[in-house]
């Protein structure tokens, strides 16, 4: 299949959902790019893949040597424990103040 | 040259750096002035490193000396992959977006590691959030390869792979999503394990895409990397998919065999795009191989042409919804702006590099109304036949081997102007990620120009004993291993 660039329509879509705001020379490059790579990726839809459940996760059934019976995720019993402090936390924050995030007028 | 022999030197390895300090022969001060000497005297020309920590790691060093030696690691200088959590220490994951990040947490394997005794003397050079086969995607440049200053290390653990083969440290951290460990392994000629997803717990691990990501050692020889995987492996309150081991050790079970082993090739990914003396390197690895006593048999695996593919959309997919916490408020850079909207888009058209929004957008699209159903979810359907494909291999063979990559080192800039050649590089790689199997890379000799080839092999899932043991019997019988980019170790 020859690759059709993305339409602009559809980059500049696709940019909104992702929050990124994109030059005009970004969302040209963007659109051959990206209409080339799934182009490519696309030929996982000429596989037969009648009855096959998607794998969502890559986890395999429990290690040999493990006691815990189940294959799957390993849960932690729900129980309060000790998290960040407030200070912590606060501490790579942009902007802060009076023990809160603080943001842009939101409009 | 007398720096170059000894304990101190840069190609000691850790296990026997460990007995050196357990004797007292040499004190971790020294140990680690040594590796902060070679670092100073080398930076300059590898940069594999984003960030050092040399005032840190000695006063580390200075407080373990003055302790009993108890950990496995006690006293041995290493580094991480700059996107694996250290509390206080920049943490960048190559990315302008946390160019100043200071974690209030250690991840799992940091916290473990300088458990044992470890001291991390730096944060590595990798491309931005583990996106990339070069390093080239770093937003504070690449790192070099220490065998061709002109050439990529490989990527994206590209850092950790060149400090390692410059001889800076004998450990480093790496993490592989699609290959980002072995493939700049065989590019640098040092030995990287990928584990089985859920040998090592991922808190810590800045996300890329997480049902694939997975930390694991970087070092001169298997047995190292064995010891560096024993120390990190286990389960984790923190991260539910890390595995519980039961009192494991692979350093223990060396040295290792290949008598009697089964592996399996699938020729049929080797028919085209391999350099030629990569080819020719891998062929005497089979060779040498069944000198040590395995068989080798041609194995089909009839999905795997499909795993770039299915990669760039499952990974993609994942990466937009992990990449989507950069927004500015709780860490990481901030673009001014009137509103809360206008700050979310122009932070991350600010902090983002190209590669990064490149699959941003790509992930988004594929998840997007419309297109969901057409590719992720038809790519997580071939990624169960990839994952039943090598289920059905391993009831004949016991390892798959492949070369871990099509190709030598290439020249920096070769490849940044077109993703999707750079994305072909993962080709041998992607398999093993998604079928979430562990696989190493080991040194396996050098093509004609002289850059080191990497030899492939994958196990079943939680058998990282029958690869280990094989690496190390493949690896002490060949000379690879001992052999060294002849620009360091002087100094």
């Amino acid at each position: 299949m020859t690759p059709r660039p993305l339409a602009r329509a559809d980059v500049l879509h696709i940019a909104r959902l992702a929050r990124l705001d994109l030059s005009e020379a970004e969302v040209e490059r963007f659109a051959a790019e990206l209409g080339t790579i799934l182009t490519y990726v696309g030929e996982v839809q000429r596989v037969d893949t009648t009855d096959v459940t998607p794998m969502s996760h890559a986890a395999s059934p429990t290690p040999p040597e493990s006691e815990a019976p189940a294959a799957g995720p390993t849960w932690r019993d729900d129980h309060p424990r000790a998290c960040l402090d407030r200070s912590s936390a606060l501490a790579n924050a942009p902007d802060a103040s009076a023990g809160l995030f603080r943001v842009p007028r939101v409009r | 040259m007398t720096e170059t022999q000894g304990p101190a030197g840069p190609w000691t390895s850790a296990v026997a750096l460990r007995q050196a300090l357990a004797r007292r022969e040499i004190s971790a001060r020294e140990a680690c002035q040594a590796a902060l000497t070679r670092i100073h005297a080398g930076e300059p020309r590898v940069h594999a490193f984003i960030s050092t920590s040399g005032e840190r790691a000695m006063a580390r060093a200075e407080a373990l000396d003055r302790a009993p030696v108890q950990g496995p690691l006690h006293g041995v200088p290493i580094a991480l992959k700059d996107n694996i959590a250290v509390a206080g220490m920049r943490t960048t994951a190559g990315s302008m977006m946390l160019d100043s990040y200071l974690p209030p947490f250690d991840a799992t394997v940091t916290r473990r590691l300088e458990a044992a005794g470890a001291i991390i003397v730096g944060k590595t050079v990798c491309d931005e959030f583990a996106m990339g086969s070069s390093t080239e995607n770093c937003a504070f440049g690449p790192a070099r390869n220490p065998w061709a200053l002109d050439r990529a290390p490989g990527g994206t653990s590209g850092g950790s792979t060149a400090a390692v083969a410059a001889g800076f440290v004998p450990l480093a951290l790496g993490s592989d999503t699609g290959g980002s460990i072995r493939q700049p392994a065989a590019f640098c000629g040092v030995v990287g394990l990928k584990p089985t997803y859920g040998r090592v717990s991922r808190y810590g691990l800045i996300a890329f895409a997480s049902s694939l990501d997975q930390i694991g050692p970087i070092a001169r020889t298997t047995a190292d990397a064995a010891f560096m995987l024993d120390v990190i492996c286990g389960a984790d309150p923190e991260d539910a998919t890390a595995a519980e081991s039961a009192a494991p050790s692979f350093g223990a079970t060396l040295p290792g065999a290949a008598k009697g082993l089964r592996i399996g090739v699938p020729r049929h990914l080797l028919s085209s795009g391999i350099e030629p003396g990569v080819g020719a390197r891998f062929d005497d690895a089979l060779g040498e191989l069944v000198r040590l006593g395995a068989s080798v048999s041609t194995i089909e695996l009839p999905h795997s042409h499909l795993g770039i593919a299915v990669y760039y959309i499952v990974a993609t997919a994942e990466a937009s919804a992990n990449l989507a916490r950069y927004d500015g408020v709780r860490y990481g850079r901030r673009a001014q702006a009137a509103t809360l909207a206008e700050m979310y888009d122009r932070t991350r058209a600010t902090g983002f590099g190209p590669e990064v929004k490149r699959r941003i957008m790509l992930g988004t699209y594929v998840l997007s109304a419309g297109y969901h159903d057409a590719y992720y979810v038809k790519a997580q359907q071939v990624r169960a036949l990839i994952r039943d494909d090598y289920t059905r291999a391993f009831r004949s063979v016991d390892l798959v081997a492949l070369p871990t990559a099509p190709e030598g080192a290439f020249r920096l800039g070769a490849r940044t102007a077109d993703p999707l050649a750079m994305y072909l590089s993962d080709v041998f790689t992607v398999g093993a990620s998604l079928a979430g199997l562990p696989a190493v890379s080991v040194p396996a000799g050098f093509t004609d120009e002289g850059l080191p080839v990497g030899l492939q092999l994958i196990g079943r899932a939680w058998d990282e004993a029958t690869l280990i043991g094989a690496a190390d019997a493949f690896e002490r019988a060949t000379p690879w291993v001992g052999e060294h980019p002849t620009q360091f170790g002087a100094a």
